[in-house]
Formats: structure tokens, C-alpha cells, sequence
């Protein structure tokens, strides 16, 4: 039935649109990508150059000027342990909630909800106040904390809506069976629900590695990720668009790499379940 | 049923949410009703609701107010728009899918900080941006964009980052529905347009409601993108709440009035929140 509608005009203008819409969006980040491998002169140039021989001068510029490696690795590691931490509290709660039916189950997720609703800069100035007191200020453990503590609420909403499409008479059987409460987690529901810890893991990883409201306000030099590195190329007025390019181009490569190959089980897990 | 084991295994995440929310919360309002300045914080007098009056006085509290209402609602009605209208073109059989699949999702990964310099600078700079370009090749004045339309130009950027969201949510939605239905409308004789009317978009209504809640959540307090593009100005043209706090606490030191504020916008998130409950809570719980 398909194959008849293939290749009429209709599909021709249809592709002709997709892929207009598509490159039109994509644009801007094409246009970063070639920007990093110009000279400074190039990227200003008007009209602009489409075709330079490119050079790898700024990346190396970028690194002279800051410690790309040290922002790089604040990054994973705020946004790796995060989303462990996350996971770790999130699960026994999402579980509990899917297979001990109680009866105030949904008022808790919607008041868990209701605390992400909270704008961050509410709390600014209290969690400022105690991470200084702390001695936490440009530590990326108060990033940690604080990456793990705001993605909780979507964590533990989003397990839930995956452990629920388990069918609970497995988990039952499995308790029937002599199985511990650790066993029937380790193997019954989590080969079950893998495919939702991976999404829910995944969007945290992309959250956190994207978080930048209290990455500026909590963090500089030290603590920084590269969401902070990048806004420091905010204040100069001078115009530095091949090493503000390589720099954003080393920021994001690695998470939107990662985001290519991991979209589909993401938009899944965004759902909520509620789309299916 | 015995309900201690579920208990226990809700306690570490309700309890430090719990924490997470009320600590900050019964800071905020000790700090709103004291004066209290970060570079002197051994003066910290009570003064009762001289913070709040200062806040709500400031002309930039209205202008706030209505800059963060107006982001929210002209990112929500562009994405939920266009991403339909995308969604829907994707949808059927084009060549080469997977590629526009990918070139369509790719500005969501992309950080706040990076998306709003490279608009900033590459795009909407007046000179040597691809956006002034665009506009002289066709004989049109360049566009100073943050400073002629700097409210616009973050709701621009936001919008082009939350787009690939909404329509990918949108075109998993599509792909769910119900083939035979929609060949029986088309032997029915029912036009495109028909068929969307009465099919493609009731079977939308619920991711939707996904999108409007997530993007709810997310939009409220943007941020990084105001704070290395416009900095709110000229001046508070593109202030929304969040940044007005933020210059507040950070960049004025005062702690007591940024607090005072900080309570107006939790206030602000939960009117916002329960409308969203409201009108989007019953489409979940379906």
C-alpha cells in the first residue's frame, strides 16, 4: 500500500519541505561549527567566507586561555554523580509508589512536581548564603547536591510511569518464589525497567550538563563546568567569534554526540508514558 | 497492607525534598524581614515588610512580571504551533527521515549559555551577523535585535531551543495513531483538512498537555539566556522575574530585598502551577 504513494510529486515536496524546515534549524549550530575552524578575521568577514582552509588555531587558544580540561571535567563529573545519586533515591520511591499502591501516591508526586514548578532563584539567596557557610561555593560537590536534589522530582515521576506498565503479578510471583525484596529489584524489575532508567538517566545527564542558573551563581574558576566557561566569553566586547565558537564547539560536542544516539529512548521517556 | 516497607522506601526521596523545599523556603522569609546586605552581614536589623514594599515599588516589578508571562506564553503558543505543524509533515513517508530527525532535534542538547552567545554574536549582531546579512541582501535595513527587540530575541532563542522538544513529542504521538482509522476516513472521502480536524488533533491533546507542562516547569525561570545576552536591559525590556532577583541578591547585595522578591515568585510559580493542574493534570490522568 505504501509503496504506490512513494515517488509522486506530493513526496518530492514534502522531502523538499522536511529538509528545508530541518537545515533551516540546524543552521545556527552549522554555522558554529564552521565559525571554530576559522581564523578571527574570517569569522567577521563580510560577505561572510563559505569556503576557507581550516585551521585549528583557536581551539589551541582556547585552551592556552583557560583550562578547558579542568571545566570539562567539573562537568562530567556534577552531571555523572547526579544523576547516579538521583537514580539511587529516586528508584525506591517510584517503586514503592508503583507496586505498594497507597492512597496519597498521587498527591505526593504532584506536591514532588510542584517543588520543581519553585524557580530556582527563589532558593538563590539561602542556598548561596548556606554553601558559603559551608565552604561550598565553587565546589562542584554543592553542584552535586543541588543538580541531584532539583532533577529528583522528574526522576522519581518519570520511573514511576515506567514501573506502572509492569505487570505486578511477575514481581509477585517472584516474591512467591522466596525472593528478597533486593533480589526481586535486581532480577525481576530491573531488567524489566531498564529501558526506563536509561531514559530517565539520560535526561538527567543531558539536564545537568546543561544547567547553568546555578552553575553561574555557585561556581567560578574551581567548581565551573563548561556551562560557566562559556558565559565568560559573554563580558569581553571584542570580537572573538572563532574562539567563542570552539569553545561553545567543545561545550556541546560531547553532549549532543551523545544526545544523537540516545534521542529515541529519550523522547520515550519524556512522554511520561502519557504518549504512547 | 503493611505499609512500613513502602514508607521506608520513599522516605530518602520525600524527605530530602522536604528539606530541599522547606530549609530554603523558611530562610527566604527570615531574610525577607530583616535587613540584610551580603557585603554587611553583621547589620541584620528587623524591619518588618520594608523589603516587600521596596520590591513591589520598584517599577521593575511590574515590568517583570508581565516580561516573564509574556515569555512564557509566546514560547509555549510558537513551539506547540509550529512543532504541530512540523510534526505533521514529518509524519508521513519523506526521504531521508532519520537525518531530519536528528537535524531537527539537535538544538534541545545545545546549553543556554552557548545558544544565547552564539544568537548573540553570530546571528543577530547587527554588522557581522548572518541575520543582518540576510536583511541587506534583500535591500532592508539591519535589525539591532537586542536593543531594538531584546524581548523578542530571547523569546527567540528560547523558542528555537524548546521547538525540537515539541515536535518530537508531537511525531511520537502521530506515529501511534490508528492507521486504519485514518484510511477508512480517506475511503470515506474525508480531505486532509477533515482528517486533521477531527483526527490528528484530538489525538494530540494529551502530549500537549506533556509539553506545556515540562516547558511550564523549564521557562519560569529562564535565565542564563537573559544574563549573557541582554542583561535584562535596555533597561528592563527583557527583565523577567528570575533576573530581576538574581540583580537583586547578586549584583546589588541585597539579600533582604532579592528574598522579599523570591517569595513573589513562588507565589507567581504556584498560580501558574495550579493552572497548570488544573488544565493540564486532568489531560494526564486519563
Amino acid at each position: 500500500m505504501a509503496r504506490q504513494s512513494n515517488y509522486t510529486p506530493a513526496y518530492a515536496v514534502r522531502t523538499l519541505a522536511a529538509w528545508g524546515v530541518a537545515l533551516l534549524l540546524f543552521f545556527p549550530l552549522a554555522w558554529l561549527m564552521l565559525t571554530a575552524f576559522k581564523t578571527e578575521l574570517q569569522a567577521i568577514a563580510v560577505p561572510p567566507e563559505l569556503f576557507f582552509s581550516p585551521t585549528l588555531e583557536s581551539f589551541h587558544e582556547v585552551n592556552e586561555r583557560s583550562d578547558y580540561l579542568q571545566y570539562a571535567k567539573n562537568s562530567l563529573i556534577t552531571s555523572v554523580l547526579s544523576t547516579v545519586f538521583g537514580l539511587m533515591i529516586a528508584a525506591p520511591a517510584a517503586y514503592a509508589m508503583a507496586f505498594f499502591k497507597g492512597k496519597r501516591d498521587k498527591d505526593i508526586l504532584m506536591w514532588m512536581l510542584s517543588t520543581k514548578m519553585m524557580p530556582a532563584v527563589g532558593a538563590l539567596v539561602p542556598v548561596y548564603v548556606l554553601a558559603q557557610k559551608s565552604h561550598l561555593l565553587d565546589s562542584p560537590i554543592a553542584l552535586i547536591i543541588v543538580f541531584t536534589l532539583s532533577n529528583l522530582p522528574i526522576m522519581v515521576w518519570m520511573l514511576y510511569s515506567h514501573f506502572k506498565e509492569i505487570p505486578r503479578e511477575i514481581l509477585e510471583a517472584a516474591r512467591m518464589d522466596g525472593a528478597t525484596l533486593w533480589q526481586e529489584a535486581r532480577l525481576v524489575l530491573l531488567p524489566l525497567a531498564m529501558g526506563g532508567f536509561a531514559s530517565t538517566g539520560l535526561l538527567c545527564l543531558v539536564l545537568s550538563w546543561n544547567e547553568a542558573f546555578w552553575s553561574l551563581n555557585l561556581t567560578a574558576a574551581n567548581g565551573g563546568t563548561l556551562a560557566t566557561l562559556i558565559a565568560g566569553y559573554s563580558s569581553p566586547e571584542g570580537l572573538f567569534w572563532a574562539k567563542l565558537s570552539a569553545a561553545s564547539f567543545m561545550a556541546i560536542a560531547p553532549i549532543v554526540v551523545f544526545g544523537w544516539f540516545s534521542q529515541k529512548q529519550l523522547v520515550q521517556g519524556l512522554t511520561f508514558g502519557a504518549v504512547k | 497492607m503493611n505499609r512500613t516497607l513502602p514508607r521506608l522506601l520513599m522516605a530518602p526521596a520525600v524527605g530530602t525534598l522536604f528539606l530541599w523545599m522547606i530549609v530554603p523556603l523558611v530562610m527566604t522569609i527570615y531574610f525577607s524581614l530583616i535587613q540584610f546586605n551580603l557585603l554587611q552581614p553583621d547589620q541584620s536589623d528587623f524591619i518588618g515588610l520594608e523589603n516587600y514594599r521596596y520590591f513591589v515599588t520598584d517599577p521593575s516589578f511590574g515590568a517583570a512580571i508581565m516580561n516573564t508571562l509574556l515569555l512564557l506564553a509566546s514560547v509555549i503558543v510558537i513551539t506547540v504551533v509550529v512543532g504541530t505543524l512540523i510534526a505533521l509533515l514529518i509524519n508521513e513517508p519523506l526521504a531521508g527521515r532519520g537525518l531530519v530527525r536528528i537535524l531537527l532535534i539537535s538544538p534541545f542538547f545545545v546549553m543556554p549559555t552557548v545558544n544565547a552567545l552564539l544568537w548573540k554574536n553570530m546571528m543577530m549582531n547587527p554588522i557581522y551577523g548572518v541575520l543582518a546579512q540576510v536583511w541587506q541582501f534583500f535591500g532592508a535595513t539591519p535589525v539591532d535585535w537586542l536593543t531594538e527587540l531584546p524581548l523578542f530575541s530571547v523569546i527567540l532563542m528560547v523558542s528555537w531551543q524548546w521547538l525540537p522538544f515539541a515536535t518530537l513529542i508531537f511525531m511520537t504521538a502521530l506515529q501511534s495513531m490508528d492507521r486504519e482509522q485514518l484510511e477508512a476516513s480517506r475511503m470515506d472521502g474525508a480531505t486532509y483538512l477533515q482528517q486533521l480536524r477531527y483526527l490528528y488533533i484530538p489525538h494530540l491533546g494529551r502530549s500537549v498537555a506533556v509539553v506545556v507542562m515540562i516547558e511550564l516547569i523549564f521557562l519560569l525561570s529562564v535565565f542564563a539566556e537573559i544574563y549573557t545576552t541582554t542583561g535584562g536591559g535596555p533597561g528592563d525590556a527583557s527583565t523577567n522575574v528570575a533576573y530581576l532577583i538574581f540583580k537583586q541578591a547578586l549584583l546589588n547585595f541585597d539579600a533582604g530585598v532579592a528574598s522579599a522578591g523570591a517569595l513573589f515568585a513562588v507565589v507567581l510559580a504556584n498560580v501558574v502551577g495550579i493552572f497548570m493542574i488544573r488544565m493540564v493534570g486532568k489531560n494526564l490522568d486519563k
